[in-house]
């Protein structure tokens, strides 16, 4: 108990180094949270990946179509309970700023395959009724001020021409990881318009989506479904929708991968504002460890004052750090564009790593001045003046 | 009177441990701010090469990225038509109409990453000079094959020269390869734009067209008669430099805005742990600063001195940072461009602009960190100094 109250009243003894170096590390644990925080938000799509739906696209890139033609035979395919089907629309909202995810999708059935948006029954057998209609996610409509009944007018590249679409459902998202700023519409009315606008553009698919019976089959089905368009001028590849995330995330990899570097320099940071502190601390206190020394303490309790020391101050830092992570994490959501990160929050996995970091940080913190303290003799250290 | 540097220089030795340790702090965000920098400035200065002040690009106003523009033949003999179009010397008006699109390529290593292929029109070599082929041959026209840019061949599987690669139905050889000294184009793969287009079954509808002006003066005036023609409205034309610049705005900001916001958390550990170095050297020089002052050092020299050790610490700590970060420059990376939905290669680049932001942003830590500490030593009653124990 006496030791106990000694480390504390030794990490009070200099309060505006102590607190300054419990600032420190709060900072520390705050940028480390953040950046953590931005990693797992660029994962999230794939945390929200079901792994009971398969991707099927052209297997050149995503960017080149699949003819209608192929729903009919992936839906023989053994083990496939439902195919929908969706094209990427692109073009710009009021201007190219506005970005955000916009979709032409088989009103029938897309719905029924991604089951993690709430759509009031009413709303979507209008949507499903009315050709040039669209169904928007809450964020995105309570970005826009958008309600039902409003029209959209978007300017289309991939599909060029002015499109107006009346808004006839707004979605809420089931789960914490679903996207709420996306933007459906009828396939059908795209197809109908290319048919005329541009001949030979009609029946183009941008991807197949199917939901299967049983996740474990995937590797399988997906086999099956490419071998029915080997050799064919347009191949597929089928992949899990986490799979298919990942190989997005994927191509960013190198900011990723700087992104975690930076995360462990922050730590490296961290340890070395605690390091010196501890250092100086004990080399201001050379002459009291030839005190307890003389008095009869041991090698082994000097050190646990030293370690206990450190690991108060590091445990201070880590908790206000940590308290402070979330507030800010919730202020930087804020400067993100919409719809780059659809979730971006603090993880347990953030939280966990953070407060182990700080532990660490103050263990490691402590070793060299523990070293000092444990081979100094005491006579040397009577002698030593700061 | 001043104090001798030799004072401050002097502390160094003396306390030779803690002082490194605040050098490392600071070197280590000093290097981390000009990585930063230099990264989010290789991404602008590998685009900006990549085109040419004298090249108009036109695209779909729409449209986002060159895959996504698309323009008819009716438009592209509108274009063909428009003046100060410069000629080869037997005629030809030197525009490109290219089909652009992405396929995906294995990493060599592992991972699949988007390539874009760019079909380009036979006024090629007159458009873009920069293009020098460094192995193998140019492609041939009217054949189903392409050459590959020197940093797609460095990384893809499957990208060296006498190699085929898949697409549409058909192998493609690959016959050369090119560079263009490090700009955006060195991750393409360019074939014949017509073979591309049938390949595709694209008929004659191109992504973009890309032409050389006779002067760059003239752009103006190319420009008007561009906009006063109204089946034109629907597209734009810009400087082709300026529209591949403006592809590395989103990946520059989204690098500078998340770097500056690390860097500027990052910084105020640094200072913070200047600032406990330096009330520490302050607290233990309390006699020698009464000494000093007895001696008739004025409080404005103390205060200056301990300045000048705070700024001089963190000066070396930035000096190593930017040291270490110049090293960078070898390292190329690649990654995705959201202005082009591919690959893109660049480095890390430095420019002077880049080091003396670093250097002021050290200092500037120095100088924060160091001055309340300095004052402290600063307003000491010489008296009480010198008998403190």
């Amino acid at each position: 108990m006496k030791i106990l109250k000694l480390i504390f009243k030794n990490s009070m003894r200099h309060k505006l180094r102590t607190s300054l170096t419990v600032l420190g590390i709060a900072i520390a644990v705050i940028a480390f949270g953040v950046l953590r925080t931005v990693v797992t938000a660029w994962y999230s799509g794939v945390d929200a990946a079901n792994p009971n739906r398969l991707i099927v696209r052209q297997a050149v890139s995503f960017i080149f179509p699949l003819p209608y033609s192929y729903l009919e035979k992936i839906k023989q395919v053994p083990g496939v309970k439902q195919v929908t089907y969706a094209n990427w629309f692109g073009g710009i909202y009021i201007d190219q700023s506005n970005f955000f995810a916009r979709y032409g999708v088989d009103a029938d059935t897309y719905f029924n395959v991604y089951n993690e948006y709430n759509i009031p029954p009413d709303e979507l057998s209008t949507f499903k009724k009315e050709r040039n209609s669209c169904i928007l996610g809450s964020d995105l409509a309570k970005k826009y001020h958008l309600k039902i009944g409003d029209v959209m007018t978007l300017e289309g590249d991939i599909y060029p021409g002015t499109w107006e679409l009346a808004v006839r459902g707004i979605y809420t998202p089931k789960y914490k990881t679903t996207d709420a700023m996306q933007m459906f519409f009828h396939w059908d009315y795209i197809d109908e318009r290319m048919r005329v606008e541009m001949p030979g553009r009609e029946g183009d698919v941008g991807w197949y989506v199917v939901l299967i019976n049983n996740a474990a089959n995937s590797g399988s089905i997906s086999n099956q479904i490419d071998a029915l368009f080997k050799n064919s001028p347009a191949e597929t590849k089928t992949e899990t929708e986490g799979t298919f995330q990942q190989g997005f995330i994927q191509s960013s990899s190198a900011i990723i991968t700087s992104m975690n570097f930076i995360s462990f320099v922050i730590i490296g940071i961290i340890m070395l504002v605690l390091g010196n502190t501890m250092i100086m601390s004990a080399r201001e206190r050379t002459r009291e460890y030839a005190v307890l020394k003389t008095l009869g303490f041991s090698g082994k309790h000097l050190a646990g004052i030293i370690m206990g020391e450190s690991l108060v101050i590091s445990i201070l830092g880590g908790l206000l750090g940590l308290l402070l992570t979330y507030p800010i994490v919730e202020g930087f959501s804020q400067f993100i564009p919409k719809g780059m990160f659809p979730v971006f929050e603090v993880k347990t996995i953030t939280v966990v790593l953070a407060v182990s970091a700080a532990l660490l940080v103050g263990i490691i913190a402590a070793l060299f001045p523990m070293q000092r303290a444990l081979r100094m003799k005491i006579v040397e250290g009577f002698r030593f003046v700061g | 009177m001043k104090i001798p540097i030799k004072y401050t220089l002097r502390n160094f030795k003396t306390r030779k441990l803690t002082t490194g340790i605040t050098i490392a702090g600071i070197a280590l965000v000093v290097f981390v701010f000009t990585a930063v920098l230099m990264m989010a400035y290789g991404v602008q200065k590998t685009l900006k090469a990549t085109g040419s002040p004298d090249n108009v690009m036109i695209f779909r106003k729409a449209a986002t990225s060159e895959i996504s523009s698309i323009i008819g033949p009716d438009i592209q003999n509108i274009i063909s038509t428009l003046p100060h179009i410069a000629k080869e010397p037997e005629g030809t008006p030197i525009i490109s109409y290219e089909p652009v699109v992405v396929i995906n390529l294995d990493k060599i290593g592992g991972g699949v990453s988007n390539i874009t292929v760019r079909g380009v029109s036979p006024t090629i070599s007159s458009l873009r000079k920069q293009v020098k082929i460094i192995k193998g041959r140019m492609f041939n026209w009217g054949m189903r094959e392409l050459i590959v840019g020197q940093s797609i061949e460095q990384r893809f599987e499957g990208a060296q020269v006498g190699s085929y690669i898949k697409f549409a139905g058909d192998n493609w050889k690959i016959v050369g390869v090119f560079t263009t000294d490090g700009t955006g184009f060195d991750s393409e793969i360019w074939g014949d734009a017509l073979q591309l287009l049938s390949a595709f079954n694209r008929g004659t509808t191109v992504s973009t067209v890309t032409l050389k002006l006779d002067d760059p003066s003239n752009y103006a005036s190319f420009k008007s008669a561009f906009e006063s023609d109204k089946r034109l409205n629907q597209f734009e034309s810009q400087i082709e430099q300026e529209y591949f610049e403006s592809q590395s705005k989103f990946m520059s900001a989204f690098i500078s805005v998340l770097g500056i916001f690390v860097t500027i958390i990052f910084s105020l550990g640094a200072m913070i742990g200047a600032m406990i170095t330096m009330y520490a050297a302050v607290a233990n020089r309390t006699i020698e600063i009464g000494t000093l002052r007895s001696l008739g050092f004025s409080r404005r020299s103390i205060l200056s001195a301990f300045l000048i050790e705070s700024m001089f610490t963190s000066l070396i700590g930035g000096l190593i940072g930017i040291a270490l970060a110049s090293f960078l420059q070898f390292i190329s990376i690649s990654t995705l461009n959201y202005g082009s939905f591919a690959d893109l290669t660049f480095s890390f680049a430095v420019s002077p602009a880049i080091i003396l932001i670093s250097l002021i942003f050290s200092a500037a830590m120095g100088f924060v960190g160091g001055f309340l500490p300095s004052v402290r030593a600063a307003r000491m009653n010489i008296v009480n100094a010198l008998r403190a124990a």
